[in-house]
């Protein structure tokens, strides 16, 4: 078989797989489908949170961030995974306790306020259909280099299985099709990973690979690796490019922000008791580590291998994962001095994303309408997205290998959609019908609206993968920085402060939002052209400003707060409940 | 029972404000902070800022995580007493 019918047999199995699994585990009840009933065992909750929490970005994107970042890429490491002693230490437990449905659930009543909650609703849509952009996107890449069929027909297929699960299945359905996710996902990104790893440094744990010499050699990858890169005109592999301030910022936004990102907090709501919540975060922790560990040493194995097989060969002798890619317009060659062969070195070959004309050139490479850089003789565009999927076509891995890592990138795109569409639809059928505008449905009604909110947004988000916005890994990156800005703060302060109040809270977080929001709209959409740290605030990225904001939510909360009346004593009991396990 | 709540919960910030110390160097300390200085060390391929950025803070987290559930349940025995149901045993 090729590798066409193999990626067909595995994805089909697989997705049999999830169907099943959603047959299984309908929901019957609310508190089926938002919490899946409060009975998941923990190490199945820290399996779920893995397969919920590592996306597209984490499985496709990631690895091939870290590739071109080098040192850099470890904010991803340390922000994606730092985050969670966070929300373990300081959130997950009382909010298990607090023991409702949803997160604007908890701020609604900890605030006492029908407009916090309606503020904390409207944070949590903008928070979660950023996210889950991304994972449309990435559904779309893996079925369209896989499976040869239209991007945008890939994306209604995943739609339709994420319809199946997330609209019969809830939370309970969610949750256990994703521990079967979470095993797809980590064995397709272990086995290439343990492939390259003895290929190029014998040791077959690519943690430990990772700081080992070349098979053959008395040379250390990553002193090779810096290197190859200052040869290319590159900074050295291991040595960091953005300024501290920008590293500290970046990193702390992620964390914070993984620590307030609703779709993850409410998986702590699905287990038993206060225990299992911690229990469950440390399992999860161990999950997600698995393949974090394994990214930078993947990240280290494919920038060798793929410079090592381009690097000054000609076009026509080029491998043929270059062509590939290349046909769908990830990859592209501009010939800048045309002399048929492949220079790859540091900066922009060409302006933008590829434009292709329909002719062929001298070597066969298809020719671009951009305009060349000519201040560089790079004359590769690759983008950063595909390394992952290519890595084992690079490695000259099997093709069973090759098929494997398209079902675990599906698996990783559809449960972290799946995760983000169910809380898009409780807190709208919860948070805003139940509790705010038709108090009066029955649980019945209740749970039908779920229903239909959770196909609305399948709908909305099949659209963004459609009409896909930018880079995946980056517009999660900017989920996060809203998240912190908004949610983290508040959560909190609700928890560890009893002095907090309404006023306080709503304006905590508006504030957050707007300032967040508006610095990375300025920077991304309205003036690309001042996007560099002599224009920014600080010279902190619009992928850090959420740490900014969120000391401004922090302090405009804690000010307003200590300004208007403190909070009823009804609140004060509950904090203290809240406290004891 | 109020006081008894009380320290409870100073004895929880106590084991939180600990925990979060070693997460912070872990993590911005020797990942960020001071890992410029940290990589004229190195321990085989691995410059040792450069392993605690990318390899070294994460194990340190799960640690982290552990110590504290193992802390948590420890404090929560002593001021409410033994959690009975089998299948939360950590």
């Amino acid at each position: 078989m090729n590798v066409t019918q193999l990626t067909y047999l595995f994805v089909g199995l697989s997705f049999a797989l999830y169907i099943a699994i959603a047959f299984w585990s309908r929901a019957r009840s609310t508190n089926d489908f938002y919490v899946a009933g409060k009975g998941v065992n923990p190490i199945a909750n820290g399996m779920a949170t893995a397969a919920d929490w590592m996306s597209a970005a984490s499985f496709i994107s990631m690895a091939g961030l870290i590739a071109f970042l080098g040192k850099d890429g470890s904010v991803y490491l340390m922000g994606w995974t730092g985050g969670y002693v966070v929300l373990a230490l300081l959130l997950a437990p009382y909010l298990r306790k607090f023991g409702r449905f949803t997160v604007p659930d908890f701020i609604g009543e900890r605030f006492y306020s029908k407009t916090a909650r309606l503020v904390a609703v409207i944070c949590l849509i903008f928070v979660s259909f950023t996210y889950v952009a991304g994972q449309m996107r990435g559904v779309g890449i893996v079925f369209s280099r896989f499976l040869e069929v239209d991007i945008n027909l890939g994306v209604i297929i995943g739609m339709i299985i994420v319809f199946f699960y997330a609209v019969l299945g809830g939370m309970k359905g969610i949750t256990y099709t994703q521990v079967a996710q979470y095993c797809v996902l980590i064995f397709a990104y272990l086995v290439p990973a343990i492939f390259i790893s003895i290929l190029i440094t014998g040791n077959p744990i690519p943690q430990l690979g990772f700081g080992d010499t070349m098979v053959g050699t008395n040379t250390y990858l990553l002193d090779k690796l810096d290197l190859v890169s200052i040869d290319l005109g590159f900074t050295a592999y291991t040595e960091n490019i953005k300024s501290k301030i920008d590293i500290f910022c970046i990193t702390a936004a992620l964390m914070f922000g993984t620590a307030g990102l609703p779709h993850v907090i409410v998986r702590f709501f699905t287990v038993p008791k206060v225990r299992d919540a911690r229990k469950s975060a440390g399992y999860a922790l161990i999950f997600i580590a698995i393949l974090y560990t394994t990214a930078p040493a993947v990240a280290a194995f494919a920038k060798i291998n793929f410079i090592d097989s381009i690097q000054s060969k000609s076009y026509e002798s080029s491998p043929e994962w270059f062509k590939n890619w290349e046909d769908i317009g990830l990859i592209a060659w501009k010939d800048k001095n045309a002399d048929g062969i492949i220079q790859y070195s540091a900066g922009n070959a060409i302006n933008g994303r590829p434009q292709y004309l329909p002719e062929r050139g001298a070597s066969g490479e298809r020719i671009l309408e951009n305009q060349s850089v000519n201040s560089n003789t790079n004359e590769v565009y690759i983008d950063r997205d595909i390394m992952v999927l290519a890595n084992p076509e690079i490695a000259k891995l099997p093709a069973w290998v090759i098929a494997l890592v398209a079902a675990g990138g599906l698996a990783a795109a559809l449960s972290t959609a799946a995760g983000l569409l169910l809380v898009i639809s409780s807190s709208i059928s919860h948070d805003l019908l139940k509790k705010t505008f038709r108090p009066n449905i029955s649980e019945k009604q209740e749970l039908f609206y779920a229903r239909c909110a959770a196909a609305v947004a399948i709908f909305i988000a099949g659209l963004f993968g459609i009409y896909p916005p930018a880079f995946v890994a980056q517009v999660v990156a900017f989920a996060f920085g809203l998240a912190a800005s908004t949610f983290f703060p508040v959560l909190f302060m609700g928890i560890f402060s009893k002095r907090l109040n309404k006023e306080g809270a709503i304006a905590g977080m508006l504030s957050g939002l707007i300032f967040t929001l508006s610095y990375i709209i300025y920077f991304k959409f309205l003036n690309t052209q001042l996007n560099n740290p002599e224009f920014w605030f600080l010279s902190i990225s619009p992928e850090g400003i959420g740490f900014v904001g969120m000391l401004i939510n922090f302090i405009v909360a804690i000010t307003v707060s200590t300004y208007t009346e403190p909070p009823p004593e009804g609140v004060i009991k509950m904090v203290e409940d809240i406290r004891k396990p | 029972m109020k006081s008894n709540q009380d320290s409870y919960w100073k004895e929880n910030i106590k084991i939180l404000s600990f925990l979060l110390v070693i997460w912070f160097l872990a993590s911005f300390g020797f990942g960020i902070l001071f890992s410029d200085w940290l990589d004229q060390f190195r321990l085989g391929g691995f410059k040792i800022g450069f392993w605690f950025a990318q390899q070294g803070s994460i194990y340190i987290f799960i640690i982290l995580i552990f110590t504290y559930i193992h802390l948590m349940n420890k404090l929560d025995n002593k001021y409410f007493g033994e959690d009975k149901s089998k299948d939360s045993d950590t």
